[in-house]
């Protein structure tokens, strides 16, 4: 190497210049690269978002309030649910997923880099192509408007008719474009994981983590297909005369619902799976267990990913199917709360006599066992059809759903930043700025979706930019939107640790959580090829065993 | 068994009468069958759902209290127990038998309230949702009202249920009335029907529940539950066509010279419009705009002024009146009773 560099003396000497380094990242095929840029791409997304949620917030902290018109409201709404699911959660997923795999089974890079970095730019360009509908929606005038239809965009509310402009045909369109990069991504897990895990990783020898993945990205190719369809479909309604959802012509509204949620239900699970691997992963290395039941989480899982293809008509409760319908929609949806509760049961039981460290991401995690279980349980009220014809589409289900996107997924997505932050940076975050960041989310979390709960109850409608007084709802809205402000601060304190501990932390090491799957055997950030050699490994915890000689797993599995 | 649903129904009936003054659309006071079925329910549910909290929340919490690290502790590494069999199988049938229960119970209620055949005596309405009211037939008794559904009362002993028919004439809708049943959508070119026997009288309140365009947040619902001799006189009254005085005809002239008339019906004269609420009958109603603003002369001239200041969103446009013409119009509009 040193002789080559006297070739290029000025290259050599100079640091790489700005333009340099922007080259290398934009035209990167190195996985943890990409999934650097997907979860920086996220957290930006995840700033918009929640800026969209707190205008939201901010309209309904009282009745006949006028912070933002309808049109507004309605355009946040849309673009906060599109913005979260499409932008946020999948993308900083895929980037932990892109990241974290092929460190854990021992491989060089995913399967398919060029495919991987294209999968990349498709969900990036998705999410650009969105926000751009706020200045090419009325054509290139610089005028435009978001798309005001709502996440789920039910028929015929998405027609020409009446959505006259181009806001709907830029939704449509970044949920296909994105839509074929979280293919992309899910074909290269799959491919990665079961093509590419290093020597003596067999199936039944991989992190969860790796397993957890596997089911996703098996869910996203069957789950993202439809929706891709139904796109096409509405494009073809609104473009070329096309009938599917046009109800003035013989077309169905209610074929829409159903294939956007054949899409959405498995989407939930596709979010959620990922933030098990992460609690998967984090909860036995703070209690210093292994996994309890390790094949009964995998087949947990497996559970999980075939129901959830079976469970998408509860959300369509309310659309008039007949009660055999109705009921076997209950029944599949009830039953997804087993291997659930087996999940939960299991984590539960990894802490069971074990030595239980507080660090942050543990507390995320145990926040997480805690608020999931919540999240489970309203589920299970509205998988009660019956009672869900009284909490569907109210902002009971505005809260369940959010037990479970931020109660669950995003509080393992904090966990998971805090535990892999020092593999990723090289350095250790800072614990105390850590801890605040964990309580005020925490106080803001239940202050916010608690009692966002009971105006449900109380007979609010979701998807309202403005409520009468007199129903007994103002208090709790008050105090729902007081939640939204620590939240907020909490993300501050989240984003201010992970840029002062990038430049100004104390360097981590390698191993800083004595820690047992692979990534934690390599250097922090690992290098370009990962792995100096290649590992072999003999059980689930290979960096266990090298710490016990005297005591390896590979005797007990 | 039976002892414990006996009692949980006899505090349900306690919590219902103190849930209803906490909100006019709590679900939990429940007001007619559909609605009382659904309340007992979810009492089970929200039963066996609160007992599965409470023992989880607690091994959870026990565990984290317990299993901490303590500040001296020898740095060693606790037991490795890597599962067991007979534990998994455990927490893998329990849930199993509870999901059963859950499932029995909720399947014999959507068949309760599914498959209840109409009476012949059942009062008939089709409701029809547009963006952003509601408008209301009786075909049998010949009626055509807008936003303000009146309904009988029905006791257990002479049960005079009414069977609504849902329809779309635009975007989705739901028929949402908390304290009458749960919602059901309007979908476009698929009608649904619902029933309801509301047991006492009274206004029920309630609101559009599926997302229909702008202005969603005010296509508000008011249900008037009357005993069978008010229904019945409200019926004789709306069935009447319109009787206007002279004293009013300049304001009848520009409803009928405008495009008021294009939306608008007023039995028994031009106006035969159908994209806008029927006014034949419109001060008889408490409220304009789908119970967007209370039915004063102030509001009623306010709302033909500028709806959007009222509304905004609403597919009425301003209609661009003079004062004098305004006045004269809110004047015959306040004619049609």
């Amino acid at each position: 190497m040193s002789t080559e560099s006297v070739a290029w003396p000025n290259r050599a000497a100079a640091s790489p210049s700005f333009v340099d380094h922007l080259h290398e990242w934009v035209t990167t095929v190195d996985h943890k690269r990409l999934g650097i840029l997907y979860i920086v791409y996220a957290l930006i997304f995840l700033v918009i978002g929640g800026i969209e949620a707190t205008v939201m917030r901010i309209q309904l902290i009282r009745p006949h309030n006028d912070f933002v018109s309808p049109q507004v409201f309605n355009r946040m709404f849309t673009m906060h649910g599109t913005t979260m699911i499409f932008f946020v959660v999948m993308p900083v997923l895929f980037g932990f997923a892109n990241y974290l795999i092929p460190l854990m089974i021992g491989a060089r890079d995913m399967a398919f880099p060029r495919l991987n970095a294209f999968s990349f730019w498709m969900t990036a360009f998705g999410g650009l192509l969105l926000y751009f509908s706020l200045v090419g929606a009325n054509g290139l005038y610089g005028a435009g408007n978001a798309p005001d239809v709502g996440w789920f965009a039910y028929a015929p509310l998405t027609s020409q008719t009446f959505s006259v402009g181009h806001s709907t045909d830029f939704w449509t369109l970044a949920l296909l474009v994105s839509g074929f990069g979280s293919i992309g991504t899910a074909i290269n897990i799959i491919a990665t994981v079961l093509c590419m895990r290093c020597p003596g990783m067999t199936l039944a020898k991989m992190p969860l983590f790796a397993w957890l993945n596997l089911i996703m990205a098996g869910l996203v190719i069957l789950a993202v297909s439809p929706l891709t369809a139904a796109q096409i479909m509405l494009m073809v309604d609104r473009y070329l005369g096309g009938h599917f959802f046009d109800t003035q012509a013989g077309g169905s509204a209610v074929v829409w619902m159903h294939f956007f949620w054949v899409f959405g239900h498995p989407e939930v699970y596709v979010l959620v799976l990922p933030a098990f691997a992460f609690a998967s992963e984090i909860i036995p290395v703070f209690s210093r267990k292994p996994i309890f039941g390790y094949p009964v989480m995998v087949g947990a899982t497996i559970a999980i990913g075939f129901i959830s293809m079976s469970v998408w008509a509860h959300h369509m409760f309310t659309v008039g199917m007949s009660s055999a319908a109705n009921t076997f929609f209950v029944i599949s949806t009830m039953a997804i709360a087993v291997p659930t509760g087996i999940k939960i049961f299991n984590w539960l039981a990894t802490m069971w006599g074990g030595k239980i460290e507080f660090k942050t991401p543990m507390l995320f995690c145990i926040a997480f066992l805690f608020q999931f279980l919540i999240a489970g349980l309203t589920g299970v009220m509205q998988a009660a059809a019956p009672f869900d014809w009284q909490l569907g589409s109210s902002y009971f289900v505005v809260a369940h759903f959010h037990y479970v996107i931020v109660g669950g997924i995003l509080f393992c997505l904090f966990g998971a930043f805090y535990y892999w932050f020092p593999k990723m940076s090289g350095k250790i975050y800072s614990e105390p700025l850590g801890k605040l960041h964990f309580w005020l989310f925490i106080i803001g979390f239940h202050l916010t979706f608690d009692f966002m709960h009971i105006p449900g109850l109380l007979g609010m409608p979701r998807r309202i930019y403005t409520y009468e007084p007199g129903r007994g709802w103002d208090t709790w809205n008050l105090v729902v939107t007081i939640g939204v402000f620590f939240q907020a601060a909490g993300i501050l304190v989240f984003l201010g640790n992970l840029i002062w501990s990038y430049f100004g932390g104390e360097p981590a090491g390698n191993d800083p959580w004595d820690a047992w799957t692979l990534e934690w055997s390599t250097n922090s950030p690992p290098p370009v090829y990962n792995f100096y050699t290649i590992p072999s490994v003999r059980s689930r915890r290979p960096l266990w065993d090298l710490k016990h000689p005297d005591d390896p797993d590979w005797k007990y599995e | 068994m039976s002892k414990v649903v006996v009692w949980i129904c006899s505090a349900a009936a306690a919590f219902a009468d103190t849930a209803q003054p906490l909100s006019p659309t709590n679900i939990f006071a429940p007001a007619s069958t559909p609605a009382r079925s659904i309340f007992g329910l979810s009492l089970f549910v929200l039963a066996v759902t609160g007992a599965i909290f409470l023992v989880v929340f607690a091994l959870l919490l026990y565990a984290v209290v317990k299993f901490k690290n303590e500040k001296n502790d020898d740095g060693s590494e606790p037991p490795q127990v890597y599962g067991s069999n007979q534990v998994e199988l455990a927490w893998t049938v329990i849930p199993v038998l509870i999901v059963v229960a859950l499932f029995m119970a909720t399947a014999r209620v959507i068949a309760s309230v599914q498959k209840t055949v109409r009476p012949d005596n059942a009062i008939e309405v089709v409701a029809i949702g547009h963006q952003f009211w509601w408008e209301y037939r009786y075909p049998a008794l010949g009626v055509v009202t807008a936003n303000e559904l009146h309904v009988p009362v029905s006791d257990d002993n002479h049960p005079t249920p009414t069977f609504i028919q849902l329809l779309s004439a635009d975007t989705d809708h739901s028929f949402w009335v908390p304290r009458l049943a749960g919602k059901t959508d309007l979908i476009p070119n698929h009608p649904n029907s619902m029933w309801i026997d509301p047991h006492d009288t009274g206004v029920y309140l309630g609101q559009c529940a599926q997302y229909c365009g702008t202005q969603h947040a005010k296509m508000l619902l008011r249900v008037y539950v009357q005993s069978q001799d008010e229904f019945d006189r409200w019926i004789q009254e709306q069935r009447q066509t319109a009787t206007v005085g002279n004293a009013v005809s300049q304001g009848q002239r520009i409803f009928e010279m405008t495009a008021c008339i294009n939306c608008h019906t007023v039995a028994g004269t031009v106006a035969n419009g159908r994209f806008g609420p029927d006014l034949t009958h419109l001060m008889s109603r408490d409220t304009i705009a789908a119970g967007a603003a209370k039915n004063t002369p102030e509001n009623l001239r306010q709302w033909i002024l500028n709806p959007a200041s009222i509304k905004p969103g609403s597919l009425m446009p301003a209609m661009q009146l003079s004062g004098p013409e305004l006045d004269a119009l809110t004047a015959y509009l306040e004619t049609l009773r």
